[in-house]
């Protein structure tokens, strides 16, 4: 009888084909802009534009108000828009990541997790090349050095488990139904409404929690308190945003592990 | 490592027919069914069928097995269970040693990435590190023949290169066990000799090889056991010459669509018994008897031979009836007998016979396949034709044409 195998195992598996998920990154990189004028350049201008909108919808908001853009509100939206184009790019590129493979999955056996993972290392590369964009941008803003950065790693770390979670559950529930691209489609485009990239949670008074319900939310929330803010993250949503990513990792590999067997009749 | 490479078990595989799933409706009750339902569904559902059922064998490390088969017949599933793409409904499927499928060449190769770039990348597919691959690049390059295109991308190639950088980075996994799915048919003729050449290669360095094919010469040559499938099921087991000539000996199905007016059709040695092997330069009888609807006098007969392994035709004759029917006036029955020089080579060889009207210009009667024989011998290597050679020393010659100059040459022209 052939069973699933155990986590345990899959991860074993994977790391015995590390070098796989190594070549199928830098093809994703690679291939992403051959044959394009502008190249790598394109990895920095994606979040810039997503930046550049930010801070046009917040002068908009503050001219209805009468008030004027300061500098730490433009930190705060250039800082959040790197991790919301990050998570934009990974979940796209990462649900498609089957399909736009079928050639290898029905033909060639190899770990199929490596196909969204490599889509979320890739969208991680490009996110790595536009940070540096934004660190000018940050100390240019002179948001300085606190001892809260010491969060941001744990925070960087859990935005990344967060969306390696949904991509893999997205591109193995793609298998099954293609209407998981058009649902993906649209929650992305809107997803920016709800989720607090170029305002703050506060700004929506006692309706908060609402947002902060979105774990990506609350990370961004957090991730902007200790860089910009320079105060500690809000512990309870903290927890219950890294409670989403790790059980939400561990129940998408187990369901990975379990569809990964009908990938190649179902395709 | 154990004796056993490879080991079904009373294998049972099943897919669905038709569209799977209709509408997002289904969305969360399928997910939920496949995350937490149980492997191993052993019935038949609804809009099911099973491509194979209860198949077992057991290959041995070093051996070379052909699978065939009518399209259908679940081939391309068995290997598919071996490289771990499917997993088995029931009973078990044992691999003992690292797998390499070559199942479809330059699958894993990006249009817009260079030949070098496409080669690390497929290495890595189908299993090797990335240090192997470059161990081995040169080599591989070498044997593609794409030498100057290396750094050009791939989706500028001709489709003959892109396959046989394909071929060449899979020819250059070393694994314990390899997969061949119908791959040799890529490239020019000098390619696919190159590719014979590795695939044989690798079967003398001891690795356990699966080859699927419908190039039955190409199973001949390479395996010595082959498994023949039927419908799903595991029809014989046995050595690749024995079963092929009984896989394409057995009449297919509405092949013909003539009524059977030949029959009792046997093949003879020159005593008249029933003979199946002969040695080349054999003399053979071949008697049948013919039920004509028109009169024979006007009819030719068609007297073809196969080669079984492959479909080559070794002779297409048409001999006049009207030498040695009886001018009757009404068509009836009649037997006759064909005498056959077996000027063959060792091999597998198929009979047909067919019977030409000359006047309305149309076949009366036809019978594909109706006699299967095999020449054995030990002294050719590959070919048909017995040309009857024999060797003796130029000693002779030289005495009977005695030159005083250049004696040398002569003898080399």
């Amino acid at each position: 009888m052939s069973q699933t195998p155990t986590l345990a195992e899959s991860l074993h598996e994977l790391i015995q084909y590390r070098d796989l998920l190594y070549m199928f990154t830098w093809r994703d990189i690679k291939a992403r802009y051959k044959q394009s004028m502008m190249g790598f350049f394109w990895a920095i201008l994606m979040p810039l534009l997503i930046v550049g909108a930010g801070v046009l919808v917040r002068i908009a908001f503050l001219m209805t108000s009468g008030n004027h853009i300061n500098f730490s509100d433009l930190s705060s939206i250039a800082l959040k828009s790197l991790p919301w184009a990050f998570f934009v790019s990974a979940i796209k590129f990462g649900t498609q990541s089957m399909l736009s493979n079928t050639n290898l999955v029905t033909k060639i056996y190899f770990p199929r997790e490596v196909l969204p993972l490599a889509a979320v290392l890739a969208s991680l590369f490009d996110t790595t090349v536009a940070s540096s964009v934004v660190i000018v941008l940050l100390i240019f803003g002179r948001v300085g050095v606190t001892i809260y950065l010491l969060w941001v790693p744990l925070i960087v770390g859990l935005i990344i488990l967060f969306t390696a979670a949904l991509t893999m559950f997205l591109s193995c529930a793609n298998v099954f139904f293609r209407d998981v691209k058009y649902l993906v489609d649209v929650l992305l485009t809107f997803g920016i409404f709800f989720t607090p990239v170029f305002y703050e949670a506060r700004m929506i008074g006692k309706w908060a929690p609402l947002l902060l319900l979105n774990p990506l939310g609350s990370l961004l929330e957090a991730l902007n308190n200790t860089i910009v803010r320079h105060e500690a993250p809000s512990l309870p949503w903290l927890a219950y945003a890294a409670t989403w990513a790790i059980l939400g990792l561990l129940a998408a590999w187990k369901i990975f592990e379990h569809a990964e067997a009908s990938f190649a009749e179902s395709i | 490592m154990s004796e056993i490479a490879i080991e079904f078990d009373g294998v049972w595989k099943k897919f669905k027919k038709g569209e799977i799933h209709d509408s997002l409706r289904d969305l969360i009750p399928a997910l939920t069914r496949v995350a937490f339902s149980r492997d191993g569904h052993g019935e038949l559902h609804e809009r099911e069928f099973w491509a194979l059922r209860d198949v077992s064998f057991q290959i041995r490390r070093g051996e070379a097995w052909g699978i065939v088969g009518a399209n259908g017949a679940g081939k391309s599933t068995i290997l598919k269970l071996l490289s771990k793409i499917l997993r088995a409904n029931k009973g078990a499927v044992n691999i003992h040693g690292k797998v390499s499928a070559l199942i479809e060449v330059g699958a894993g190769f990006h249009p817009d990435l260079t030949g070098r770039e496409n080669v690390y990348l497929n290495g890595c597919i189908l299993g090797m590190k990335r240090q192997e691959v470059a161990r081995k690049f040169d080599q591989i390059v070498e044997f593609a023949g794409v030498g100057d295109f290396i750094d050009t991308p791939v989706k500028r190639y001709s489709s003959g290169m892109y396959a046989r950088l394909g071929f060449a980075v899979a020819a250059h996994v070393d694994p314990d066990i390899l997969l061949v799915d119908e791959v040799l048919s890529v490239g020019d003729m000098q390619f696919q000799e190159k590719c014979l050449d590795r695939m044989r290669e690798v079967v003398e360095e001891g690795t356990t090889v699966i080859f699927v094919s419908h190039n039955l010469q190409a199973v001949q040559t390479l395996c010595g056991q082959t498994l023949l499938l039927k419908t799903g099921t595991v029809s014989t087991i046995g050595p690749t010459a024995k079963i092929l000539t009984g896989y394409l000996c057995e009449p297919s199905a509405g092949a013909s669509s003539f009524p059977t007016l030949i029959e009792d059709i046997s093949l003879q040695d020159v005593e008249g018994l029933p003979k199946g092997n002969f040695s080349p330069g054999e003399k053979a009888r071949l008697n049948f008897t013919v039920h004509p609807s028109e009169q024979l006098k006007d009819c030719q007969l068609g007297l073809l031979v196969h080669r079984a392994t492959d479909g080559l035709a070794i002779c297409d004759y048409n001999l006049p009836l009207s030498q040695v029917a009886a001018p009757t006036s009404t068509a009836m029955a009649t037997s006759f007998v064909a005498q056959i020089t077996m000027n063959l080579l060792r091999g597998a060889y198929v009979v047909s016979l067919h019977v030409y009207h000359v006047p309305t210009a149309r076949y009366i009667a036809r019978a594909y396949k109706v006699a299967n024989f095999f020449v054995e011998e030990t002294v050719s290597w590959q070919g048909v034709t017995h040309l009857e050679p024999s060797l003796s020393l130029r000693q002779e010659l030289i005495t009977q044409v005695p030159r005083k100059h250049d004696q040398h040459y002569r003898l080399h022209l």
